[in-house]
Parts: structure tokens; sequence; C-alpha cells
């Protein structure tokens, strides 16, 4: 169950792909992080990640959490970003025989899930195919 | 001079065909789709709504504006739609976008016209020198009672506008508004489906005042309808714009590009917008384009706009919305509508 406040913090990443970057080493984090874990930095900058990918592996989820009930079956693919980043997500809007590894996806701003009938709505983002 | 910098439109790849909700009604379908010159219309799914749509349509319009989203001063959704009874669905926009925290957002409701109307403020702030840009965004995911003629055609999808005064894709040379009390649509609080005045709809509402409005504006500007290239009327349904255009002077040709209701349904606060969407993606510089909505309840606001160079450098930069509406496409059953629709009650 996402409370409002958890939700609420991490808004810059579910909404805007927000990470950071090491300045020194370049390693980009995501959820972005106070400390460089390779070269133990604190120089880290502000950056966004990319909003296309490619699809690295997936699977199907058919027994799914309770707030994910009503989407079941779905997919959810660990797409690497152009930027080298790889994050995980429901690949949506396909149907599972037309996901391929290594295709070409866009990040789409969606509802991930809702706070049963009467709390807050959950966005985020999910990969679509990318059809330009 | 203040204008459209960039636009943008998103429509959700679900459709269902006209057929497909008659045979659960045990309606006659030639005779919906004849009398509604409509076919099918768009579905959102479970993970889509006017806030979701809101956001996909302005960041195509942001691909189209090129500018710093940090420099958008307002942020208005026009919708009746809003998925929360009570909390904005422009901060969640201006949030996804990168506007925050120096915005002006509001949500704004007017039946099908809320979209225009946010367009209406965002520009007119800006022509008051009040903000450097704003985004108006039109957006509905629409319910239609079970089994009523607007179920036929009550459809999803949202248009977003980044108006400017630099670098404009069209200038905006005239708005006039058009309005009276008129009781030919409601919703109460905390009815789920709309009610409507059958033919009283017709021609005390949206006919007069989709003629006021359009005369009103052309008396303002000193234009006749054969000084527009192409022209866009609310569309809900197929037949409507026609007949009003015909009214009004205008031809068939002037129409057509911006009207797009014949496969995507009646989108509300997303109508007359995403027309005008497709309507600029076709167009020239030079191009005259006049904009009419319609608002149940009732009004009209109109809009003259004037393409420039500009969209021939941007017009590739995000999806066209007749490639949105033909791409992908999904359809479904009724029993997957009514799931996706929420029509189905479950146990807690």
């Amino acid at each position: 169950m996402s409370t409002p406040a958890r939700y609420w913090r991490e808004i810059p990443q579910r909404y805007r792909l927000e990470a950071n970057k090491c300045s020194s080493c370049g390693k980009i984090f995501f959820p972005p992080r106070l400390l460089c874990n390779v070269c133990q930095s604190k120089d880290l900058e502000k950056t966004k990640l990319a909003e296309t990918g490619k699809v690295l592996t997936y699977t199907i989820i058919r027994v799914p959490p309770h707030q994910f009930v009503d989407q079941a079956p779905y997919a959810v693919g660990i797409v690497e970003l152009d930027d080298g980043v790889k994050i995980m997500g429901q690949v949506v809007d396909c149907d599972f025989e037309d996901i391929k590894i290594g295709m070409k996806v866009k990040v789409e701003f969606r509802k991930l899930f809702d706070v049963g009938e009467s709390g807050i709505l959950c966005y985020g983002y999910k990969f679509v195919p990318q059809l330009r | 001079m203040e204008g459209i910098v960039g636009y943008g439109a998103y429509i959700p790849r679900n459709r269902i065909k006209v057929e497909e909700i008659a045979k659960v009604w045990g309606a006659d379908a030639p005779s919906y789709k004849k009398g509604l010159m409509l076919e099918e219309k768009s579905v959102p799914s479970l993970d889509q709504d006017t806030i979701t749509m809101s956001v996909e349509a302005s960041k195509n319009a942001l691909k189209r504006a090129l500018i710093d989203p940090k420099d958008i001063g307002a942020v208005y959704i026009g919708s009746e739609s809003h998925p929360y009874a009570v909390k904005p669905s422009g901060t969640v926009l201006a949030e996804a976008i990168g506007a925050t925290p120096d915005v002006h957002t509001a949500d704004l409701e007017f039946a099908c016209k809320a979209g225009t109307e946010g367009m209406f403020i965002a520009l007119n702030l800006v022509a008051s020198g009040v903000i450097k840009y704003g985004l108006g965004v039109g957006a509905d995911t629409s319910q239609g009672a079970p089994g009523d003629a607007l179920e036929y055609s009550a459809a999803a999808g949202a248009a977003a506008f980044i108006f400017g005064k630099e670098n404009l894709v069209a200038k905006a040379h005239e708005t006039y508004s058009y309005m009276t009390d008129t009781p030919d649509f409601w919703r109460r609080e905390y009815q789920y489906y709309p009610q409507h005045g059958g033919r009283f709809t017709g021609d005390p509402a949206y006919f007069k005042h989709i003629k006021g409005a359009a005369r009103g504006i052309m008396d303002k500007a000193g234009m006749k309808p054969e000084d527009f290239q192409y022209v866009i009327f609310h569309q809900p349904n197929g037949k409507f714009p026609f007949r009003v255009g015909k009214m009004l002077g205008f031809k068939k040709e002037q129409i057509e590009p911006g009207w797009l209701v014949n496969k995507l349904g009646n989108t509300y606060s997303g109508s007359s917008p995403l027309g005008l969407t497709s309507t600029l993606d076709i167009s020239q510089p030079g191009d005259m384009i006049l904009l009419v909505s319609y608002g149940s309840g009732a009004g009209s606001d109109g809009f003259v706009f004037e393409v420039t160079e500009r969209i021939n450098e941007v017009r590739e930069s995000a999806p066209k919305t007749r490639d949105l509406l033909s791409h992908n496409i999904n359809y479904l059953e009724y029993g997957e509508y009514a799931k996706f629709r929420h029509k189905i009650r479950k146990a807690d």
C-alpha cells in the first residue's frame, strides 16, 4: 500500500525519470544517491534518463500483487534506456506475442495503480512500443 | 504577437465499434452509424485517464515548442472527467513536464468546452504579458450511460497547446466567446453518468452557440467563411459539424481535415482541440484557421489562427494526429470495454 508521503517522495523519479550522475566517474544512479558507489565521490549532478530504449528481458505476471489484479495478465520488462541505464516497468499497448528481446520502446506516463476506491491515484512510467 | 508555439495530441489505442455496442443493447447498428455518422470510438485502458493523456499530449506539444518547461507560467486542463473530485489534475501535469513550482495551475470544467477555455485563458495571459508561456489542454475520458445514444460516441483523447509570443507555429488573431444559460446536458454531483435533453441539445444548444460564436468572431475579425482554408467545429457526432458549417457558409473541404469523429468518437473537451491539431498537421504557412468549440450549459469559444512558416519545421517533431488515430489499434469486445470503463460492479 502506497502512502501519500511515500508516493510524493518518488514523484521526481516516477514522473520525470530524474537521476543523478557522478561528476568524477560518470556513473548514473536511479534513484539518485548521495555518494557514488564506484569512486565514493560526493559530487553528483542532477540528470534525466533517456525516454527511449530497448527491452532486455521480460516476463508475464499472471498472479499479481493486489493493486494490479485488474491489470493482470501484464508484461514487466527490464529496459535498457538509450543512456545505458536499465530500469524495470510494465510493457503495455502490445500483445504479449509481439514483445521481443531488443524491441524498441519509449516511456509513457500511465496510472500505475490506485489505493482502493477512495485512496490516491499513483502515476508513473510504463513502456510502449516505439511506433516512430 | 501571441499564438501557438507548440501543439500535441494523444489518442489511446483501444477502439470499440458501433456494431459491438449495438449488439449488446439490441439496437440497430446501421441506423446509429448513419444517424451519428460514426463507425467506432476510442476507449482508454485501465491505466489511462485525463491526467495521463494530458501529460502525453503536452510532452508532444513540448517537442514542437522546444522551450524550457520552467518558462511555462500557467497550466490549465479542461475536462469533465478529472480523475479526482477534489485534487487538481493540473498539478500532476505541471510536475510531470517539469513546470513546477513557478506556475499557476487550474482545472476547468464546462462540458465539452473546457479544453478551449484553458486555451483561451492561457493565450490571453500570454497576450497580457503576465506569463511568458501558457499551456492549455483539453482532455476527456467521457462516459455515456450504458445503452444511451451517448455510449456510441463518448470517447477519450487529449490535445495540448503551448502559447507564447515568439517562434509561433500559428498567430492568434482573434478570440471571442458566446455564452447563455442553456441546460441541454448535465451531470449532478455523485452521479456516474450525464443526462441530456435529447433533441434539445441541437438547435437551441449546439447550433445556436456555434453559429453565435462563429458569426461573432468573423464580425470582430472582419472575415468571411471563404477567407479561411480550414474550420473546426466541436464534433459530438459526425453530422453536426457539417450541418453547422453549411448553415454558416463553409464548404465540406474546409471541415474535413479536422473532422476526426467518425473513427475517434466525441472526445468532449479534446474534440475540437484535436481537430485543430490534425488541421495544423496538414496546413501550410499563411493558412487561416477558424476554431469554434461547444460546451453544453452552454457556450462556444472562437479562435482565428494564421499558420506561420515554422509549421514546416515542427510538423514532424511529434506524432501527427491522424497517425495516432490509425496506428496500433486494438478493437475491444463489449466485456473488455465495460471493464476498462469501470462499468462492472465488483465485490469489495
